[in-house]
């Protein structure tokens, strides 16, 4: 954004604090993810940074609060690890499945109602958080699903389908129906079109939506806490009680891990938006 | 069609009208076999739980049910005097039952909610009630406490007797029904929850201002900007939208502690003493920028889809008819980008006036919300029907501005970057 020669003076002031701002604001948005790094390879027990992490003294970085996350007796860590991963691969299998279906028939402008429809299959996005908790522990104690895993996973599924409905049917709105009508008059049935035809093409639609349910799956706390028993423990379950009970460093090793995690799903996500959108032509 | 004009046949002989019509038909019920699953799923799991939750909040069957005989001699009572003989043998009875089944405990936790005070003279009732003698169960029960004696204790009883109430909702705005059964306001320092509804209020739109004045500029950057550079800077914007949301409450923990880095700099550039580094955490201030740090990236994202389609020979049109860039911005560049504002401002806002994990954490007592409020009586005071209550008035809230955004937007235009 160079500013043309002949652009008065006080213009081009307001240029620079306006890049200013920005500049303030975009460290504002990044900067605290990265004070957790270091704070991670603190050798002591101290949420600070030691005077010896000052003076990049090789003594004061450690690496003892990973080995506390992996090995550490008391640390319900890999318990939760294990649950988070089950609970969110099942979790995001069923909302693809039953998001992509509902997506299909969505898009179809023969959809009676779609409004209407539309509004409730994406209501638990919209709906605070809080209430879904409150609704859905209803529905599980009820059905006696209360803290089991598959109670959990029929929770996230409904936390997780507003996402896939919403990025499948944009990837659909794209779509060039012709040529699923091409491979109907070729004599495919419809299972064998979706299959071979439509499904790879709205692929990276699908599969950012599944990001999307893998994600609110993984890093859902609040209708967990309603529903969780001792087992059924996650990740983010352990971070929020070790964040209201003590800040101790083994939880920012377990923050960095997730950070490099959610680093490498939006480097996969952006890479299929850019696929997609080259698919679709929209691309400049 | 009129009658003369000859209709057209398919070639099997069906009006080509009707034939389509079927078609017609067909395809709408396979695509709604396609919504089916979900739609049903999300029915029965979620859509039905809410509704439940609507029937909890009026629901006051427990009370009706524990003293089914007393609420049938009550009816002739009138509720100026103390009632007769046959209302106090008939609790009396009711009482017994209760005792035997042992919930007795839980009418008192019912009526004490009705009326301070019930705790501790059913108690007294039930070690008196095992040495009463038949007959006369007026004298008996008065003789027991100088509470059982008072007619106020009674109509607090009979208040009880609907089966359903609309009493929770009066109490999620500090109201009740007092003794002549008109709605007033309870005392002014145990308004607790108004000032809870006007706190969330606050910080939900003190949020959304903070985040549209922070992604404005730099949505316009990123729209901009060449490709080359804005896709770089997108990764500032989108790593957080991507990160844990305890992994972003956390970092803001470090940071804002009284021994943290923030409160470090201050002091460093001498803007505090050392001895009296102010407290960052555990009050509105910790709600304020934690809250707007991490839905900073939801109004970026709606903003800048709109700034992007906004071509920038506008603005040069604009500058070459006259106007300073100012005006040139004010004029024709702002009314364009007000879809994205209002998209992202109502999202921002609907977020935050539900939030609950990042008040809960960094908020302390003076930062926390409604929805803290809702998980207390959850799973700290077990009482369901309230939480239902309250939930339920945030979500009519919500829904309120949830209609707005789809009158404003759409919901089919909600974008996710």
């Amino acid at each position: 954004m160079a500013l043309p020669k002949y652009t008065e003076p006080h213009y081009r002031i307001w240029h620079y604090v306006y890049l200013t701002i920005c500049g303030a604001v975009f460290f504002f948005l990044i900067a605290p993810l990265f004070v957790i790094f270091p704070l991670s390879f603190n050798a002591e027990e101290f949420l600070s940074f030691s005077e010896g992490m000052k003076r990049l003294d090789p003594d004061a970085f450690s690496l003892r609060w990973y080995k506390d996350m992996i090995y550490g007796t008391k640390n319900p860590w890999g318990l939760a690890a294990k649950n988070s991963f089950v609970i969110a691969i099942f979790a995001t299998i069923g909302s693809v499945i039953l998001g992509t279906v509902a997506a299909l028939g969505l898009s179809s402008r023969h959809m009676p109602y779609k409004g209407l429809i539309m509004a409730v299959l994406i209501s638990p996005m919209i709906v605070p958080l809080i209430i879904s908790g409150v609704a859905i522990f209803f529905f599980m104690a009820k059905a006696g699903l209360a803290a089991t895993h598959t109670g959990i996973v029929l929770a996230h599924i409904i936390l997780g389908t507003p996402f896939v409905v919403i990025t499948v049917t944009a990837t659909l709105s794209g779509f060039d129906h012709s040529v699923t009508r091409a491979a109907a008059s070729l004599g495919s049935d419809p299972v064998n079109t979706f299959m071979k035809i439509t499904l790879p093409l709205i692929l990276p639609g699908v599969i950012s939506g599944g990001l999307f349910a893998f994600v609110t799956s993984f890093d859902e706390v609040v209708v967990v806490l309603f529903l969780a028993g001792l087992e059924n423990t996650t990740i983010p379950i352990q971070m929020w009680t070790g964040l209201r009970e003590q800040l101790s460093p083994t939880i920012l090793a377990v923050a960095t891990c997730l950070i490099i995690l959610s680093t490498l799903i939006l480097v996969t996500a952006e890479l299929l938006r850019r696929r997609s959108e080259r698919l679709r032509g929209i691309n400049q | 069609m009129s009658s003369e004009t000859k209709q057209i046949l398919t070639t099997d002989g069906i009006p080509l009208e009707v034939s389509l019509k079927k078609a017609e038909r067909k395809n709408k019920i396979k695509a709604f076999l396609l919504v089916a699953p979900l739609l049903f799923f999300l029915i029965i799991t979620y859509v039905f739980p809410i509704g439940d939750m609507l029937f909890r909040s009026v629901d006051d069957k427990m009370v009706t049910q524990m003293l089914p005989k007393t609420f049938k001699a009550m009816e002739n009572w009138d509720g100026q005097e103390l009632p007769d003989e046959e209302v106090f043998a008939a609790f009396h009875e009711d009482f017994i039952k209760l005792v035997e089944d042992k919930r007795e405990g839980k009418l008192s936790t019912q009526l004490n909610y009705t009326k301070n005070g019930f705790k501790s003279i059913i108690k007294k009732l039930r070690r008196a009630s095992k040495k009463f003698e038949e007959g006369n169960y007026k004298e008996q029960i008065m003789s027991v406490h100088k509470r059982w004696a008072d007619v106020e204790y009674w109509r607090a009883i009979q208040r009880r007797a609907p089966e359903f109430t609309g009493q929770k909702y009066l109490k999620g705005m500090d109201m009740y029904v007092n003794e002549e059964g008109k709605i007033v306001s309870v005392e002014e320092d145990r308004r607790i929850h108004r000032v809870l509804w006007l706190r969330t209020l606050e910080i939900a739109f003190f949020v959304t201002v903070f985040c549209f004045l922070m992604a404005y500029p730099i949505a316009h950057l990123l729209a901009t900007l060449p490709m080359k550079y804005s896709n770089l800077l997108m990764i500032c914007v989108l790593l957080p939208f991507w990160t844990s949301l305890l992994v972003r409450t956390a970092s803001w923990m470090i940071l804002l502690q009284q021994q943290g880095i923030v409160n470090d700099f201050f002091v460093g550039i001498g803007l505090v003493a050392d001895d009296n580094r102010p407290e960052m955490m555990y009050n509105k201030t910790g709600s304020y920028v934690a809250m707007t740090q991490i839905l900073l990236p939801f109004m970026v994202l709606p903003l800048y889809s709109v700034m992007k389609t906004i071509s920038p020979s506008l603005m040069r049109a604009g500058k070459s008819l006259g106007g300073t860039p100012f005006v040139a911005f004010w004029k024709v560049y702002f009314p364009l980008t007000i879809p994205g504002i209002g998209a992202g401002c109502l999202l921002v806002f609907i977020l935050a006036i539900g939030y609950y994990i990042t008040p809960a954490l960094v908020g302390g007592a003076s930062g926390t919300l409604i929805s803290n409020q809702i998980a207390f009586h959850m799973k700290s005071t077990l009482d369901w029907s309230f939480a239902s209550a309250m939930g339920l008035m945030l979500l009519s809230g919500v829904l309120v501005i949830y209609w707005l955004y789809n009158k404003i937007v759409g919901i089919d235009n909600i974008k996710l970057g």
